[in-house]
């Protein structure tokens, strides 16, 4: 239950101003104060709305007809409604199949990922391991490696395993170059479990995979979610990866076919639109549905 | 923490197998595809390959050959120049959205998601987004156009004097929010008792900022520095997405260059040399992470 607290400090933080901002109120509401707040609301929503112009600019273009854009121009206000565009990029333009590539790599790797480093930080932040803070320094300083120095020896490395322009070497590549990283942020969420809880389960005869399935495992579950929800969209995002060790367009996630689209319809606007808005639907979906796992998942991993 | 650490070393020393297992596997998972491919991008870059014969050594060549490519000296500028503007104005917008959107109030919630929803998007939808935007018929050229300034407008990717920036508003767009979210987390750290002895002193809110707020959000601002840097060396997908690094090479950076060098003109020694230069220029921060990681693992 301590492990709750550490992964969800947005939480904590609204309890401790709340009382602060119920007491307000009960003050007569000075007008340089009411004026501070409209400056803030002003503000605050101007930035929104600037912020949020460009998906609202693409949602709209994505529903007009190739003639309104060519008539009128992609920067106008719509004069049609059409979903021809989504039909065009989810059938002539492939993303479909991108889409299901796309999930067919980063499902795989999220969970190989995972599962991977959780064992990995188990071992390495409940057991005395000889070298163990070599060893984790070594996966985290393999994940920030810049990308360019793996990319021809890995295209290379995929070819001579025969797994060139497959998605097993996709997912192969995702998993060994981000699994340092996770390690790193498991780690540091299983050392703060308390031993005595690892040592009771000792004393009743359980074996390392046992506490590693039924205790560690159970309590790191906030750390774990936050760090799914933002592989997810990393992995599921990636462009360079995928250029790099698949080459048939039929393979590509959708990402890099978003690209293809790119070439194959250029100045179809709506299209393009359309493909961007299937493109970011999976990750925006998984924002909105696990949002506060997210923003926690991203201050996790920044080491102070 | 301490009495994990006493815990620890009460433990027996014997490690069962099982558990070196557990450390071996993903290990080794990350040493096949990137310790040993690291390894060979640095050798590679002493040679001249096409990638049919087989590789020849060449020791220094490439890296004296840059020395007198013109593309090279581009895009080591133009990474340089990306690094400062859009990791200076990640920062700095980041920090000021997460000071104006700090304090828990009504309608914050909605704020904050407005800003950090770019950060799910891919980079390559992002750019695409930006795009249509960018177009000589265009929602900027229009607004351009409706508020008097006709005479800015620009075919903003096509022109040499503008894609770089161009190129850089959208990288910008979906990072702020990202780089808001941490520091939103080191604001929070903050204990309110300064900021209330402050202001019982008299200080000014410049005074707040600059004695308080900055030198407390000093672990944070590391932090940034490192996403920052690793993530502008890291930038390609919205470049490649762009402009290719075009045109005529005004908006290449080196992860672009080597790209092309490598896997459209196939010279691959020569673009492994240009990404041990990427390397070479991220080695202080990425040591710089491990050793603040390391201290931390403590």
């Amino acid at each position: 239950m301590t492990a709750t607290h550490t992964a969800a400090p947005a939480e904590d933080t609204e309890v401790r101003t709340a009382p602060r901002e119920t007491a307000a109120p009960r003050r007569p509401l000075l007008d340089g104060r009411r004026l501070r707040t409209a400056g803030f609301h002003l503000s605050a929503a101007a930035l929104s709305a600037l912020w949020l112009l460009p998906i609202v600019l693409v949602l709209v273009t994505s529903t007009r007809t190739f003639d309104d854009i060519a008539a009128h121009g992609v920067g106008s206000m719509p004069h049609s409604f059409s979903l021809d565009g989504f039909r065009q990029a989810w059938v002539d333009g492939g993303q479909q199949r991108a889409l299901v590539n796309s999930m067919l790599v980063t499902l795989p790797t999220v969970a190989i990922s995972l599962g991977l480093a959780s064992m990995a930080a188990f071992a390495l932040s409940r057991y005395d391991l000889p070298l163990r803070r070599v060893l984790l320094l070594l996966m985290l300083g393999g994940n920030l490696l810049p990308p360019q120095i793996l990319l021809i020896p890995v295209s290379r490395l995929s070819e001579v395993l025969g797994i060139y322009d497959r998605l097993y070497a996709l997912i192969g590549v995702q998993v060994g170059f981000g699994v340092g990283f996770y390690v790193f942020v498991l780690h540091g969420f299983m050392r703060a479990i308390p031993g005595e809880i690892q040592q009771a389960a000792v004393i009743d005869g359980a074996g390392p995979w046992q506490i590693y399935w039924r205790i560690i495992l159970p309590l790191a579950r906030p750390a774990l979610a936050a760090l799914t929800a933002l592989s997810f969209t990393w992995i599921f995002n990636d462009l360079l990866w995928a250029i790099t060790v698949l080459r048939t367009d039929s393979q590509m996630p959708v990402t890099a076919s978003l690209i293809g689209l790119q070439g194959q319809y250029v100045s179809m606007w709506n299209v393009i639109a359309a493909g961007s808005v299937i493109a970011a639907a999976p990750t925006v979906a998984v924002f909105l549905r696990f949002q506060r796992h997210f923003v926690a998942g991203l201050n996790l991993g920044a080491v102070k | 923490m301490a009495l994990t650490g006493s815990a620890r070393r009460s433990r027996a020393t014997r490690v069962p197998p099982v558990v070196l297992a557990f450390v071996l596997v993903p290990l080794l998972a990350e040493g096949f595809w990137v310790f040993w491919p690291a390894l060979q991008g640095f050798y590679l870059s002493l040679t001249s390959w096409d990638g049919l014969a087989a590789p020849k050594f060449i020791g220094l060549g490439n890296y004296s050959e840059m020395l007198h490519d013109a593309v090279f000296r581009t895009a080591a500028v133009n990474t340089v120049l990306w690094l400062l503007l859009f990791g200076g104005l990640s920062a700095a917008l980041g920090l000021g959205t997460a000071m104006l959107l700090q304090k828990e109030r009504r309608g914050i919630g909605f704020y904050r998601a407005a800003l950090f929803l770019p950060v799910v998007f891919s980079l390559v939808a992002t750019a695409l987004v930006w795009q249509a935007m960018y177009q000589p018929d265009g929602l900027i050229n229009n607004v351009l156009g409706a508020v008097g300034l006709g005479g800015w407008k620009h075919a903003w990717l096509a022109d040499q004097d503008t894609a770089f920036y161009a190129v850089i508003v959208p990288a910008l767009w979906r990072q702020v929010g990202y780089v808001m979210v941490l520091y939103l987390a080191g604001l929070k750290g903050i204990d309110p008792v300064l900021y209330e002895a402050a202001k019982v002193d008299g200080a000014t809110r410049w005074q707040q900022f600059r004695h308080i707020t900055l030198p407390q959000l000093r672990s944070v601002n590391a932090v940034v520095l490192s996403v920052i840097v690793i993530d502008s060396l890291r930038s390609f997908d919205v470049v490649w997405a762009l402009t290719r690094g075009g045109p005529y090479h005004s908006s290449e950076l080196l992860s672009t260059y080597m790209y092309s060098t490598a896997f459209q003109s196939l010279r691959l020694g020569y673009g492994s040399a240009l990404a041990v230069v990427i390397f070479l220029l991220a080695f202080g921060v990425i040591v710089s992470y491990l050793v603040r990681a390391f201290r931390e693992a403590d």
